[in-house]
């Protein structure tokens, strides 16, 4: 038997609430209720959304990219919401890290200026960037994390590992080398073990090109340490009790599977799952008229007649809520102890605040 | 004729959630259809055609998976960014995987720089694959007729695309460079078209939107708007209109009820039913006029009663091929 997952308990306990799932399945408008209601209780709340949509933006208030956290207007409660832009996240990390002539010219770097918004999972790993600087403001009592809607999303995870063995690998050495040692000596200093690796890799790039990499990777280089030791705070965070990781998805096949990666892959590395939300389900008030029942009555009927079209309808609805309680089920039989919440399928997209709250009390079960 | 009769590389975007890899796998049976030779490609790492086809994952080759609705067959590829990196260098710089040159650029992180890393890198490896199977030849004859990339979600898909445009600035000349190019001028060739599957809600619906700007912008050529999962409207147009207003004769559905033999009580929650169906006809009928707006040759697939399995592909590819996509 599947627990049900304790919303306003998550609400009211945790300090950080990230939550993850796969493209389309109102991650961002959970991740938005969920803050709104924490607000209403009474916590000083903080959302940081990756990309919402427009007119759900708008009805919080976002009209761009800003990283700086905007109040909500018409919230009884404390509500600030804010949109990561990556880009400027990226190059404050830059200025606030690297000497100012160094700055310059990390952000000058034609490598930097086509990668750094898609450098090493940039998105993700901005994102937690953000959430420690929250978090360490001392601000807010709930800071509500919406994650992008990909499997990389828990790339930030594997960070601090991956810089690590990135950094500490040859390749950064070799990159460096011209750095270092000034454009035509390039060849010069590495020593004869590289030199077949050189000329393959002058030979794929060219050597200008070799140039700026060697230059962008020197550059960033004075900001790595840095980067790994916040990496790691912020992966030590996100396994603190405080924090609450809740899976989304739909009842459909592929959303399920997705949340199962998820899961499992937050288990693999002990992090703390609170639950998992299952949006846009389907219900009948009416189950006890059952789906065959439904259309054999409407077989004995004008197929034109109001009644007929009603009772299609209703079979059609109560098959789809079958299936998705099937798929439901095969998630929990293979994942028994993850507490679940269903929340019911709205005909449109929820865009503003009365929707927010309203998915936010079917989230609650009130 | 089809719609598109120069394109040989379809690539399928849409938003996550609108069911692209279905529709990418159900092109490629059309275009199979009477003998042709299809690669069925994805790039994210998540087996989605193995899962779809009920085949056991895709290894990095080229394996049949299907056979077209008249003859053809549809083969499979899951584009790894590693395999593709040793392939490329083996292809243009002649260094066998098991080299010297290769290993050593594994040894020291330079795979895992370029694979996982630098996430733009990784995009050239992967649009590079699919370039160099789409203009492959053997004896002067293309490999395949034709190529279908189920790929990145949509709000991703103009920059991957565009990733070695991007790379071919850094690179003002060498290899890097023409390697570059040459994968931008079959993207934006009338070889290529982006098709972009889409539901008719609105966020779908407005990425597609979106995304359609972006690739226009980019010089990409766009192709159809595949609409998946429509629903037929279960009422007539004046109980449709009805319900959606909360004016539905709950009078006339009672006596209607009783007439069947069914509890009449059971009348205001199916006329709410009702009410929930004639906001969603609603909503895909505003959604539907947004698109009307793009002028692009558009397609209609229906939502499909149960989970999509192979009989399900054929059905929607013959769909596609009657509307003329394929």
């Amino acid at each position: 038997m599947t627990t049900r997952l304790d919303i306003d308990k998550v609400l009211e306990t945790a300090q950080i609430i990230v939550c993850c799932g796969s493209g389309g399945v109102g991650k961002t408008t959970t991740a938005a209720a969920l803050a709104l209601r924490g607000a209403e209780k009474g916590r000083r709340t903080v959302v940081l959304t990756i990309d919402p949509a427009r007119r759900l933006a708008q009805a919080m208030g976002l009209t761009e990219l800003d990283n700086t956290p905007r109040p909500v207007k018409g919230v009884a409660g404390e509500l600030d919401a804010m949109m990561l832009d990556m880009k400027r996240t990226f190059d404050e990390i830059v200025e606030t890290h690297a000497e100012p002539v160094k700055a310059q010219q990390i952000l000058e770097n034609p490598f930097y200026q086509a990668l750094s918004s898609s450098f090493a999972g940039t998105q993700e790993y901005m994102a937690m960037e953000k959430l420690a600087q929250l978090k360490a403001s001392g601000d807010y009592d709930l800071i509500v994390v919406d994650t992008p809607p990909t499997r990389s999303a828990l790339d930030f995870l594997d960070a601090p590992d991956r810089l690590t063995t990135f950094l500490d690998g040859r390749l950064v050495k070799v990159l460096l080398a011209p750095a270092k040692a000034g454009g035509k000596a390039y060849l010069k200093v590495v020593t004869a073990g590289f030199n077949v690796f050189t000329n393959a890799i002058t030979k794929i790039i060219g050597a200008s090109v070799l140039q700026d990499l060697s230059q962008f990777v020197a550059a960033l280089e004075t900001m790595f340490g840095g980067f790994r030791e916040r990496a790691q705070a912020t992966y030590d965070l996100l396994k603190d009790p405080d924090t609450a990781f809740v899976v989304v998805a739909a009842p459909e096949r592929d959303a399920l599977r997705e949340a199962a990666y998820f899961v499992e892959r937050l288990d693999e590395e002990k992090m703390p799952l609170a639950g998992l939300v299952v949006n846009r389900v389907h219900r009948s008030a009416a189950a006890g008229l059952t789906a065959q029942r439904s259309l054999a009555a409407a077989e004995e009927l004008d197929p034109t007649s109001l009644t007929a079209g009603v009772l299609r309808l209703h079979a059609d609805r109560l098959a789809l809520s079958q299936r998705e309680a099937r798929l439901q089920e095969r998630f929990s039989s293979a994942h028994p102890r993850v507490p679940v919440v269903e929340v019911a399928a709205q005909p449109g997209d929820v865009h503003d605040l009365d929707g927010l709250r309203a998915v936010g009390a079917d989230l609650a079960g009130s | 004729m089809p719609d598109f009769p120069s394109a040989r590389l379809h690539v399928v975007s849409g938003k996550g959630g609108t069911g692209k890899t279905t529709v990418a796998a159900a092109l490629a049976l059309a275009l199979a259809s009477g003998g042709k030779k299809v690669l069925l490609a994805e790039v994210e790492g998540r087996q989605g055609i193995a899962q779809l086809f009920d085949t056991a994952p895709l290894p990095y080759e080229e394996r049949k998976v299907a056979v077209g609705p008249n003859g053809g067959d549809v083969y499979a590829l899951a584009v790894d960014p590693e395999q593709a990196l040793l392939d490329y260098l083996h292809m243009f710089y002649k260094l066998s995987p098991n080299g010297i040159p290769a290993r050593t650029l594994r040894k020291i992180g330079a795979i895992d720089f370029a694979t996982t890393i630098a996430p733009g890198l990784k995009d050239v490896l992967l649009t590079g694959k699919v370039k160099e199977a789409t203009v492959r030849t053997v004896d002067g004859r293309p490999v395949y007729d034709y190529v279908v990339l189920d790929a990145p979600p949509t709000g991703r898909v103009p920059r991957f695309l565009n990733i070695s445009h991007e790379i071919g600035n850094l690179a003002k000349v060498g290899p890097l460079k023409n390697q570059s190019d040459r994968v931008m001028e079959l993207f934006r060739s009338t070889q290529t078209v982006v098709h972009l599957v889409t539901l008719l809600e609105e966020m779908p619906v407005q990425e597609t939107l979106d995304a359609v700007d972006e690739l226009t912008a980019l010089g990409l050529p766009v192709g159809g708007v595949i609409v998946n999962a429509v629903r037929t409207p279960a009422l007539q147009p004046a109980d449709l209109l009805a319900a959606e207003r909360g004016e539905l004769d709950l009078a006339a559905l009672k006596v209607g009820l009783e007439g069947a033999g069914l509890d009449v009580a059971l009348a205001p929650v199916l006329a709410e039913e009702a009410a929930d169906h004639a906001a969603r006809v609603a909503l895909e009928e505003r959604g539907r006029d947004a698109l009307a707006g793009l002028n692009r040759p558009s397609y209609e697939l229906p939502l499909l009663p149960d989970a999509v399995d192979l009989g399900g592909l054929y059905e929607l590819a013959t769909l596609l091929h009657e509307q003329g996509l394929a």
